[in-house]
Order: C-alpha cells, then sequence, then structure tokens
C-alpha cells in the first residue's frame, strides 16, 4: 500500500508553540513539505527571525541560522553569497521584515540575492504581547494603538508584497493566505514556485501569507479566521504580484 | 644617510602626491626603508593636498613630521604654512611660475624654480611635479637619478606617450638642483 | 618575495585574500573605503564575491551568514561603522563564528571627523556590542604589521572560533610602506569542521544560534565563552619593547601608530643621552599585562600617550598596580602629536622625577625652533633640572582625567610645538 500522506521529514517531531488557531504551524508545514517535493532539504538553510516564529529552528528539520531582528535578508545574503548551491530562505513575520528590518528586505530584493523570502503577516506584534505593527490594519486595537491605528498619526498599513514588486530588479513576488484550506493550498503552490525559481538560481523570491493571531486580535480561531477575511483581504489582495521573465532571466539578461 | 623627511605641498590634482610616490617607490628600490603619508580628507578635492615621504637606512618611526628636512611647494599657502617648519640646514624648492613670495628663510638652501614654465618647455605643463622632484633630487642625491627615471617610466607604462615628456621635465629639475648644490655632492 | 609600495587600507584586503578569504560584505566609509574598492576590483578576480551591503548593520549580519556557512569572511570599517556593526558582532561572538573585522578608526564621538584616532580602544576591548563577550582585537603599527595580523587574525579566528578585530587609526589606512606578503595567491578554503551550515545532507542538521532562553543553558554558554576568553589571554599575548634593553628612568606606552611617532621622540632623546623605553601592546585583547607590569618595574614613572582622552590608560593602571605615577599626553579630533611634542612631554615627565635634561616647555614655537640654529636645537644648556612638584607650581598628575585636563590647558596655552 503506497502512504500517500504523512508528517514532513522536513519538520522535526516537536510539538509547536504557537497559540491555537495561529497559522504558523500550518505555514511551517507548507514550507516544509515544498522542500521535501523538491528534494532539496540536504542542501537547505532556513534562516529564524526574531518574533513568534524564532524557535523555527526547533521545527524545522535542516540546518539553521537565528538570526538578528530584522536581518535575515542580510543573513541570507551572505549566505547564498558564500554558497550558492545552498538554498536559503528567511521566515519572518511583519515586525521584523517590515519595520526592523524594511531596509534589510527591500535591498536584499533589490539586489536580487537568489534566496526565497516567507513573510508571514498577521498584522500585529505576537511575541511581545500585541503591540501596533506596520501592517496593522486601519482603527484596528493593539495594545500600543488603544483606540485604533490612526492612519493620520501612523500612516496606513504597509503591502509590503506590492512595495516589492515595485522594485526594477526581476523577483518572484506574491501574496497568499493560510486561513482556509483552499488558500492555503494556493499558497503552497505559490512556495512552490518560489522555491522552484531560487533552485532555477533566477531571482528573489517572497511570498506573503495572511496570518491569524487570535490570541492578540481577541477573536476565536474561527473568528479570526473571519476577521482575517473580511478586514485584510480587501485591504491586502491575494495572488502574484511579480514573476520573473523566466527566458529574460535564463539568457542572463 | 640615515634618514631624510620630504614634505611636497600643492593644491589637489598638482601631482605632488605623485611625486612623493615616486620617490618612495626610488628609495625602496635602492633598499631603503619609506613612508609614505598622505593628508586626506576634504583637502583631497581641490584644496592643499601634501605628502610627507621618510626615507631611512633602518624602519621609518614616526610616518608624521613635523619639522621636515626638506620642503617642495607648489602654491603660496603651503609656502606660507610650511616654510616656517623646515629644518635648519634644510632645503625649500619653490615653484616660482606660481608662487609670488619668496621664503623667510635665511637658515635653510632655498631653490626657486619655474617648474610650470620648464615643464612647458619640456613638453607639458602638468609635468611641474616632476621639475620639483626633479630640482629636489639633483640637490639632495637622496636616490639615484636612474632608479627616479626608472620609477617614472614604470608609473607612466600604461600611458606611454607621456613617458617623454615628463622624463625631460624630470632631468630639466634635476639639472637645476644640481646646479644649486654647486654642481657637485 | 619582492617588496610592493601599497596603501594600508589596500595592503589589508590584499592580506585577506592571501589568507584565503575571498568574501566581503561592507560599506563605505572614510578613511577605510580603500579596502572595500580593491576588494571590489580583487575579489571577481580570484573568484570570491564582493557585496556593498545597505549599512553596516546589513554587513554585520552579512558576515554572520558567511560565516556561519563555513567561509572566511572579511568586514572592513571606521568608527561609525563598527557601532552599527555592534549588533552583529555581538551575534557572531555568542555564536562562535569566525569573522576578521578591521576598524580604521577616525575621530569620535558622534559624527566626529574622518582623520586618525584612536579612541575606539574602550570599543575594541570593552565594548563591541551587547552582553558577555570578548573580541581578540590586535594592533599593527606599519602597513607590513597590519598585513600580518590580518592574516593572523584569520588563523586566530578560526583557532578560537571568535571574532577578530584588527584595529589602526585612519593614518594607516592611507599611508603606504613597503610591504612583503608572506604568502603567495589565494590561501586554501577554510575547513568547515563540525559547525558550519552547509546542508544537512547526510549528517545531523545544525544550528547557528545565540538565543538560550533557558536561564541554565545562557549561563553554561557564558561560562564556556569566558573558558574561551581566558585561554586567549593564556595564548595570545603580544607585545613589542622599544629601547628597553638599557636602563631607563621613564617607560613610554603606546599603541598602534602612535608608538611609530613616540619611537622617533625616543631616538631623538636618545640622541640627547636620554634612555627611555617603549611598551606597545600588539594584542590589545587579550592586553599584556603581566610583560606590561614586568617593564613598568624597572621603570620610576610612566608616561602614556594616546590619540584619544585617555582609554588605553585603564590597562596600564592595571598593569602598574598602582607601584608608579601614570603622566598622560593624549589628542583628539585627528589632530595627531609630532615626536617633537611627545620629547617634550617625556622631558616633563622626567622632570617630575628629576631625571632633567628638561627643556622649558613653550619655548618652542614653530617659529622660535625654525629660527634656532641646528646646534643649539638639541644643546642640553637650556636644560633645566626640575624637581617633581614644582614645575609651575602644579602636582604630578596620575591619571588620565586630570592629566587630560592639564593637557588641554596646556593647549589652550599655546605650548604645543611644531604646528
Amino acid at each position: 500500500m503506497n502512504k500517500i500522506f504523512g508528517y514532513p521529514p522536513t519538520l522535526t517531531p516537536r510539538t509547536t508553540h504557537y497559540c491555537p488557531g495561529c497559522t504558523h504551524g500550518v505555514i511551517h508545514r507548507m514550507v516544509g513539505e515544498v522542500i521535501d517535493e523538491l528534494g532539496i532539504r540536504g542542501r537547505t538553510v532556513g534562516i529564524a527571525p526574531v518574533g513568534c516564529s524564532v524557535l523555527a529552528y526547533e521545527y524545522f528539520n535542516f540546518d539553521m541560522f537565528e538570526a538578528s531582528h530584522g536581518r535575515a535578508p542580510a543573513v541570507a545574503t551572505g549566505a547564498k553569497r558564500s554558497r550558492p548551491n545552498l538554498i536559503v530562505f528567511s521566515y519572518q513575520g511583519d515586525g521584523d521584515l517590515a519595520s526592523i528590518g524594511m531596509a534589510e528586505i527591500v535591498h536584499a530584493a533589490n539586489r536580487g540575492e537568489k534566496i526565497t523570502v516567507v513573510f508571514v503577516n498577521n498584522a500585529i506584534y505576537g511575541m511581545t504581547g500585541g503591540q501596533m505593527a506596520p501592517t496593522t490594519m486601519p482603527n484596528q486595537r493593539t495594545t500600543t494603538c488603544p483606540m485604533g491605528r490612526d492612519v493620520n498619526e501612523v500612516g496606513y498599513p504597509v503591502r509590503m508584497a506590492e512595495l516589492l514588486a515595485e522594485l526594477r530588479t526581476p523577483g518572484f513576488i506574491a501574496r497568499g493566505s493560510a486561513h482556509t484550506v483552499q488558500e492555503t493550498i494556493r499558497t503552497k503552490r505559490y512556495l512552490k514556485e518560489a522555491f522552484e525559481h531560487q533552485v532555477a538560481g533566477r531571482c528573489f523570491t517572497f511570498v506573503e501569507v495572511l496570518s491569524t493571531c487570535p490570541t492578540n486580535w481577541g477573536l476565536s480561531p474561527r473568528e479570526a479566521a473571519n476577521w482575517l477575511e473580511r478586514e485584510m483581504i480587501p485591504y491586502y489582495p491575494l495572488g502574484v504580484k511579480k514573476r520573473p521573465d523566466v527566458q529574460a532571466a535564463q539568457e542572463g539578461a | 644617510m640615515a634618514g631624510t623627511e620630504v614634505l611636497m605641498a600643492g593644491f589637489g590634482g598638482q601631482g605632488m602626491l605623485l611625486s612623493g610616490k615616486l620617490l618612495a617607490y626610488a628609495a625602496m628600490n635602492e633598499g631603503m626603508e619609506v613612508s609614505w603619508l598622505p593628508s586626506y580628507g576634504p583637502e583631497m578635492r581641490g584644496g592643499t593636498a601634501n605628502v610627507t615621504v621618510c626615507i631611512s637606512d633602518k624602519p621609518v618611526g614616526s610616518p608624521y613630521i613635523s619639522r621636515p628636512m626638506a620642503l617642495l611647494v607648489m602654491n603660496q599657502p603651503s609656502l606660507e604654512k610650511f616654510g616656517p617648519r623646515v629644518k635648519p640646514g634644510g632645503l625649500i624648492v619653490v615653484n616660482s611660475s606660481l608662487v609670488p613670495i619668496e621664503a623667510d628663510r635665511d637658515d635653510c638652501t632655498v631653490i626657486y624654480i619655474a617648474a610650470n614654465d620648464l615643464a612647458k618647455e619640456a613638453g607639458t605643463a602638468r609635468a611641474a611635479n616632476l621639475v620639483m622632484l626633479g630640482a629636489y633630487l639633483g640637490w639632495s642625491g637622496v636616490v639615484d637619478k636612474k632608479t627616479a627615471v626608472k620609477m617614472i617610466e614604470k608609473e607612466f607604462a600604461k600611458k606611454a606617450k607621456f613617458i617623454p615628456a615628463n622624463k625631460a621635465a624630470f632631468e630639466i629639475g634635476f639639472a637645476e638642483g644640481f646646479k644649486a648644490k654647486g654642481g657637485k655632492r | 618575495m619582492a617588496k610592493v609600495l601599497m596603501k594600508g587600507n589596500e595592503a589589508i584586503g590584499e592580506a585577506a585574500i592571501r589568507a584565503g578569504c575571498i568574501h566581503f560584505f561592507g560599506y563605505p566609509i572614510t578613511p577605510q573605503s580603500e579596502v572595500p574598492e580593491y576588494l571590489a576590483r580583487r575579489l571577481p578576480e580570484v573568484g570570491g564575491q564582493y557585496v556593498q551591503a545597505e549599512s553596516e548593520v546589513a554587513a554585520s549580519n552579512m558576515i554572520y551568514g558567511a560565516a556561519g556557512v563555513g567561509m572566511r569572511v572579511l568586514t572592513t570599517s571606521s568608527s561609525p561603522g563598527i557601532s552599527l556593526m555592534a549588533e552583529g558582532i555581538s551575534y557572531i561572538a555568542a555564536s562562535e563564528l569566525p569573522v576578521v573585522l578591521v576598524n580604521i578608526m577616525r575621530a569620535g564621538p558622534g559624527l566626529g571627523g574622518i582623520l586618525p584616532a584612536q579612541g575606539d580602544y574602550f570599543q575594541a576591548t570593552r565594548g563591541t556590542g551587547h552582553g558577555d563577550f570578548q573580541l581578540l582585537v590586535l594592533a599593527p603599527a606599519s602597513v607590513q604589521e597590519a598585513v600580518n595580523l590580518v592574516i593572523l587574525a584569520f588563523e586566530l579566528a578560526e583557532k578560537y572560533l571568535n571574532p577578530v578585530m584588527v584595529i589602526g587609526d585612519g593614518m594607516i589606512g592611507q599611508m603606504m610602506e613597503p610591504v612583503e606578503f608572506p604568502v603567495e595567491g589565494v590561501g586554501p578554503p577554510l575547513d568547515p569542521g563540525d559547525w558550519a551550515l552547509t546542508g544537512c545532507e547526510g549528517r545531523e542538521r545544525r544550528i547557528v544560534n545565540s538565543l538560550f532562553l533557558d536561564p541554565e543553558a545562557c549561563n553554561r554558554h557564558n561560562l564556556k565563552l569566558k573558558a574561551k576568553y581566558e585561554r586567549m589571554a593564556e595564548n595570545e599575548q603580544r607585545w613589542e619593547l622599544y629601547n628597553c634593553d638599557e636602563p631607563y628612568d621613564l617607560l613610554v606606552t603606546a599603541f598602534g601608530m602612535m608608538s611609530r611617532i613616540c619611537k622617533t621622540a625616543i631616538d631623538d632623546l636618545k640622541a640627547e643621552g636620554t634612555n627611555v623605553g617603549l611598551f606597545r601592546p600588539i594584542s590589545l585583547n587579550p592586553f599584556p599585562y603581566e610583560p606590561c607590569r614586568r617593564v613598568i618595574d624597572r621603570a620610576q614613572r610612566i608616561l602614556d600617550v594616546e590619540m584619544s582622552m585617555g582609554q588605553m590608560i585603564y590597562d596600564i593602571q592595571l598593569a602598574a598596580q598602582g607601584r608608579l605615577e601614570i603622566d598622560f599626553h593624549g589628542t583628539a579630533g585627528g589632530v595627531v602629536p609630532s615626536p617633537d611634542e611627545v620629547a617634550d612631554k617625556i622631558r616633563e615627565s622626567l622632570a617630575r622625577i628629576g631625571r632633567s635634561p628638561a627643556r622649558k616647555p613653550g619655548k618652542r614655537s614653530a617659529k622660535a625652533a625654525a629660527a634656532q640654529k641646528s646646534k643649539s636645537k638639541r644643546s642640553k644648556k637650556t636644560a633645566t633640572a626640575q624637581k617633581p612638584g614644582k614645575r609651575g607650581g602644579k602636582k604630578p598628575q596620575n591619571a588620565g582625567k586630570r592629566s587630560a585636563a592639564r593637557q588641554s590647558s596646556a593647549r589652550r596655552h599655546g605650548r604645543r610645538s611644531g604646528r
């Protein structure tokens, strides 16, 4: 009998520390499955950020870095440029990537580093206890914007996928979500395409994944999934934002 | 010779850093210890540029010298600033094509040399820095003339068409310096 | 192998290549920009990678990434840039990765200036970043020594799996001196050992990490690092003695280029018949306390000279253990003390222990010096023996702060010579 479904070898047999209803675990699994499907576990190096997924190196079963806050794309640059045969990806949250690490992500993308960035956007700082993130929605309440995000004071949420897609440098940029099975499957396809581009040495690759944070949103998991669909997706539209011109990339243009 | 120090000063772009480099190269090739310390910073862009070259038969101590044995100046501010610092008994070479004043030192040898005019005669006014270097070496004999000429050829190897004029400028300066020394050393 | 005349910054870049380092991540800053400029040109020739980072913060994390995958890696910067690298350096030290950093110091604090200074001594030896870690710090005093120490820095970084900093001032980066490279070509690659992230094919996975949420585990990690620093202190002290074979009353202490200036001052005084010793630490961390104490024990007084307001002097105090008075002379902001200025300070220190020939300070303005005939320049006639505590009614100074104040008051009164 063929085994058609099992625990991915790319994940360690550990129970994650993530809260009930958080989609980090699902996103970990999708990344792991893609790496397994591509058969690249033996040459993959992952980079964990600072934030809720700070312990991602405990869950991914291959070589891992723990990076300082926001710098994972710089660490990835150093690793990939030094050993181009490695498959290097960073796994970062919204505080890490869109706030303190804004310079690192934009410049890594602009240099066209041949890395993959998995960006988990749950519109809030999870690990530090629910503070405002650059991606917090307008009027969304957090511990540091208790009256709701005032866009006149702190600006609008940053759309990272669109921002990076604007760069002239070729790249693969997509946004998915992990709040439903259907969107999760679609997101996994984006992740697979991203890693495939990296394996081919093509371009910078970036997949933003909308994620829930029931604990800090103060909602039940089901309510959180609904809130994501209702509040976040209209502002953060899903889909592929940019694809490299594969032919041009292959010709080295 | 135990050791000597030369301060070469002018505006940025007048080639004094290059003259210093040629001198340091030549001395190094003759087996001496050398250091080449430029002024750097905002001064690099159009302001005054100077370089101190130390030459010694033992490892160079301080490459930073406040009172050099010799001074080569391509502009008036440099003469005013550094002229008083030259060691008594030392040498000051003044590019009189560009410096309208005299050095206020009666305890040093002062050579006035119309470096730009002489360089023009040699083929290019841009080689005034080599006239100055030539004058210094003609007077001091710190390194052999042949070694210096070899360094010029090496420096301009990729721009060979500049070699003749630069060599000629150097030779003219050397003759002037040698004459100032009394034709013998 | 033939000697070549090279700028310090370029020689540092070439030395790294000779040591087998073909990866550089950095950011331009005066006065070290010739290192990235040189390597941007050279590294592609040897199959290496030059990456201009978006900031020093990023650069320090790029070298973390490069070292983490087991590649020899270099970054260079200058004072404000090193401050920005503090984050990455702490992570690198905590994760026990071998990297080499070069700091070509400029004047500070803040934006300061771009001219030579030594004000990052504390930063290099005490507080490069957060947490309990130490860099191994080497301070060259010539372009040749910079080359030798960069090559040694890679060896030591890999021996101890610890970041090593080579620290020089702007002068050493900008000056040209003859150098001889001890090795030809490009050195062999680093052995990734049992720690580098090279892909887990055929082995257990590895983690490069500095997070220890369990306090006991974090304490154990710190104890492990401490044991390493103790091994470094035992094995890696390097220093130079100058003029210490003959008896001396005064010991001058200085590091880096400042020691060269002191040597010239000492040579000048020797010509006058005064013998002064010099102690120069080459490893600033570990500081050679015991070798320093041995030469201190043969002196009656110490003069510490730095291009700072007094930082290494605290290590000299630790070495002296209160046995001797320490005078201090320091400048900052890119003002480099001249050999004459140092010689005057030596005379003043000697006068305080009743060992003249002390020239009267204040008589040596540039004009006066120029007007003097060569004979009188080194004449002892002008010397006046002075007893300690009598000079200008001031008591001898013994430590950094007060002496620094004294020195700046001397400057206000225009007593500095030769400028």
